[in-house]
C-alpha cells in the first residue's frame, strides 16, 4: 500500500473550508455527490449492479453456485462477498494479492449484507447438511475516488436484488435444477451504509478522495430499513468522541433513508 | 492535400494531409499520409501539422518553472513529486551553498515549493533550483491541478486570462509549467479561482473563452456584466506559449 504524500497546503486548505461550513465541491455536509445505479450490467451473471457515486464507480456481480454448507450450519446458505481493487481505478492500486484496504472494503460489505440478513439465507438450503445455495459477490472497483464503502454496498444491495436463480428441487436425494425456472432471491430487508470522514473536527458524508486523503478519522455505519444498526467500521488514526458517534448515527437514520429511494422499487 | 481544419478535433488514426505538409508532435506517418496519434486539437503552421491533446501528463523540459510538493528528505537531497511521470530532485546544496545544515529544518516532507527545471538528462532525472525571482516556498493558499496542455490557455495571450483572474478576485495566482496552480487571497476568493480556472481547463479548446471566463468572473462575484467591449481578439490563443513568470511570492 503506497503511502502518497498530501501537500500541507491541501491539508490546511481543506480543513479551513469545513471550519468555515463549506466543501470544495460545494456540497453539505449531508450531501452525497450525485448516484447513479443501474442493474441487470452484467448478462452472464444472475444479477449485478453498476453503481456510481461522483467518480467512484463499482460493478458489482451476483453468482450463485451449489455446494455444501458450513458444519456448523447445516440448514442456512452462504453469502461471499470478494472485491478486487484494479490498478486501473487508482495509480495507488497495485496488482497482486489483495491488500488491506481490499480485504476491508470486502469484509464490511460482506457484515453489512450479512449481519443485516439482507437474504433469507435459510431459504437457500436445498438438501440439509448436503446440498445449499452460496451466493458469491464480486466487487470490482473500476474508478476510485473516495467513499468506496457506500458505494460497494449500495451495489450490492442492487445485485442482491437483481438476482435471479434457478429452482431446484430435490428429486430422490438428488439435487435437479430446473434452467427454464428462475426465481428471485428471497430477499427479507435492506440495508445500506453511510460513511463519514472527520475534518477540522466536522464529521461530513461521502468524502471525496482527496477528502479522504486529509481526514483524521472515519466511520462507516450500516443501517437497516428500519433504522437499526447492522453493521460499523472506524478507520483513520485519530479517535471519535462517544458524541461524534451517536450524531454520526443520528444522521445516518436520515441520511440512509434518502439513499433507499435510489434502489429498485419493484422487489416482489 | 490537407483533410482537416485548423483546430478541428480528431482521434488517434484519424488522416490528417498528404506529404506535402510535415509531420510534427502528436502525428505519425503512414504510407506518405500524416495520422493523428492522439485525441486533440490540430495546429497547423506554415506546413507543419501536429495535435495538442486534450489531456496530457508533464514532460520536464529544462527552464520550465514548476510547482512541486516534497517526498521524501534524503542525505544531501530533497525528493519531489512534480506532477509527472518523473520525480524530481532539489539538491541541498542549491539551498545552503556549500554549508551544511539540517535539511528538514529548511524545507520538511509535505512542503509546496516553486521551482525552476535546471537539468533534465536522457534518463529523465529531474534536477530543481531555486534561484531566481519568486521561487521559494508557499504558504498557505490552495492547488488546483489542471492538464500540462491547457497551461498557455489559462495563461492566455501576453498573460491576458491570468490577469483578468488576479484583477477580479484579488488573489495571487502562480502557474506551474505543469499544471498545478497556487492561489492565494480571501477565502471565499480563492474559491471563485478554483472554480474560474476548473472551467476554463474543461472549456480550454473551445473559442471565445475569454469572454465566457470575464462573464462568470462577474457573476461569481455578483457584479454587473459591463457591455462587450467591441475587440476582436481571440484569434490564436490556444497555441500562445506564453511564459508566467513568477509572481511576487512571499518568503
Amino acid at each position: 500500500m503506497g503511502v502518497t504524500i498530501i501537500p500541507e497546503i491541501i491539508r490546511e486548505s481543506l480543513n479551513n473550508l469545513v471550519k468555515n461550513g463549506e466543501r470544495s465541491d460545494d456540497r453539505s455536509f449531508d450531501d452525497y455527490r450525485d448516484i447513479y445505479l443501474e442493474t441487470g450490467v452484467i448478462s452472464k451473471a444472475e444479477g449485478s449492479a453498476r453503481v456510481k457515486i461522483g467518480k467512484t464507480q463499482i460493478m458489482v456481480g451476483a453468482k450463485p453456485q451449489i455446494g455444501e454448507p458450513f458444519s456448523d450450519t447445516p440448514n442456512v446458505g452462504v453469502l461471499m462477498t470478494n472485491s478486487e481493487l484494479i490498478p486501473m481505478a487508482s495509480p495507488d492500486f497495485e496488482p497482486g494479492p489483495p491488500d488491506e484496504r481490499s480485504v476491508e472494503l470486502a469484509r464490511v460489505t460482506d457484515r453489512c449484507m450479512r449481519e443485516a440478513g439482507v437474504v433469507d439465507l435459510e431459504k437457500l438450503c436445498i438438501i440439509e447438511g448436503k446440498k445449499v445455495w452460496m451466493i458469491f459477490l464480486d466487487l470490482h472497483i473500476i474508478d476510485y475516488d473516495g467513499n468506496l464503502m457506500d458505494a460497494a454496498v449500495l451495489g450490492s444491495m442492487a445485485a442482491l436484488m437483481d438476482t435471479k436463480i434457478q429452482e431446484a428441487k430435490v428429486v430422490d436425494d438428488e439435487v435437479v435444477i430446473d434452467p427454464e425456472k428462475k426465481v428471485p432471491l428471497p430477499i427479507k430487508e435492506k440495508a445500506l451504509m453511510c460513511t463519514f470522514a472527520k475534518i477540522g473536527g466536522e464529521l461530513i458524508v461521502d468524502p471525496s478522495l482527496e477528502e479522504e486523503q486529509v481526514m483524521d478519522a472515519r466511520i462507516s455505519i450500516g443501517m437497516r430499513a428500519d433504522g437499526s444498526i447492522c453493521a460499523m467500521q472506524k478507520g483513520g488514526m485519530q479517535p471519535l468522541t462517544k458524541d461524534e458517534i451517536l450524531k454520526a448515527v443520528e444522521r445516518t437514520g436520515e441520511i440512509t433513508k434518502k439513499l433507499m429511494e435510489h434502489l429498485p422499487q419493484n422487489n416482489q | 492535400m490537407i483533410f482537416i481544419e485548423d483546430k478541428q478535433m480528431v482521434i488517434p488514426g484519424d488522416v490528417l494531409a498528404d506529404k506535402e505538409y510535415q509531420s510534427g508532435r502528436g502525428t505519425f506517418k503512414e504510407d506518405d499520409k500524416i495520422c493523428s496519434s492522439l485525441v486533440g486539437l490540430v495546429a497547423i503552421r506554415d506546413k507543419k501539422i501536429s495535435v495538442i491533446p486534450l489531456q496530457s501528463k508533464y514532460i520536464p523540459k529544462r527552464g520550465d518553472v514548476v510547482i512541486g510538493e516534497i517526498t521524501d528528505i534524503r542525505f544531501s537531497m530533497w525528493n519531489l513529486n512534480i506532477n509527472s511521470p518523473y520525480s524530481g530532485i532539489l539538491p541541498a546544496s542549491d539551498v545552503f551553498g556549500k554549508e551544511k545544515r539540517d535539511l528538514n529544518k529548511a524545507f520538511n516532507v509535505g512542503d509546496v515549493l516553486f521551482l525552476r527545471v535546471v537539468d533534465v538528462d536522457e534518463v529523465k532525472k529531474v534536477k530543481l533550483g531555486l534561484k531566481g525571482r519568486g521561487l521559494g516556498k508557499f504558504r498557505d493558499g490552495i492547488l488546483i491541478y489542471i492538464t500540462p496542455t491547457k497551461v498557455p490557455r489559462l495563461i492566455g495571450k501576453k498573460g491576458s486570462m491570468i490577469n483578468m483572474i488576479k484583477d477580479e478576485t484579488k488573489c495571487e495566482v502562480v502557474v506551474g509549467q505543469n499544471g498545478v496552480v497556487w492561489v492565494k487571497g480571501d477565502p471565499s476568493m480563492e474559491r471563485v479561482a478554483e472554480k474560474v480556472i476548473n472551467m476554463i481547463e474543461e472549456q480550454a479548446h473551445t473559442s471565445g473563452l475569454t469572454d465566457r471566463v470575464r462573464n462568470m468572473l462577474f457573476e461569481l462575484l455578483g457584479k454587473e456584466i459591463p457591455e462587450k467591449e467591441e475587440k476582436p481578439e481571440e484569434t490564436q490563443e490556444a497555441t500562445d506559449e506564453e511564459e508566467e513568470n513568477g509572481e511576487d511570492l512571499i518568503q
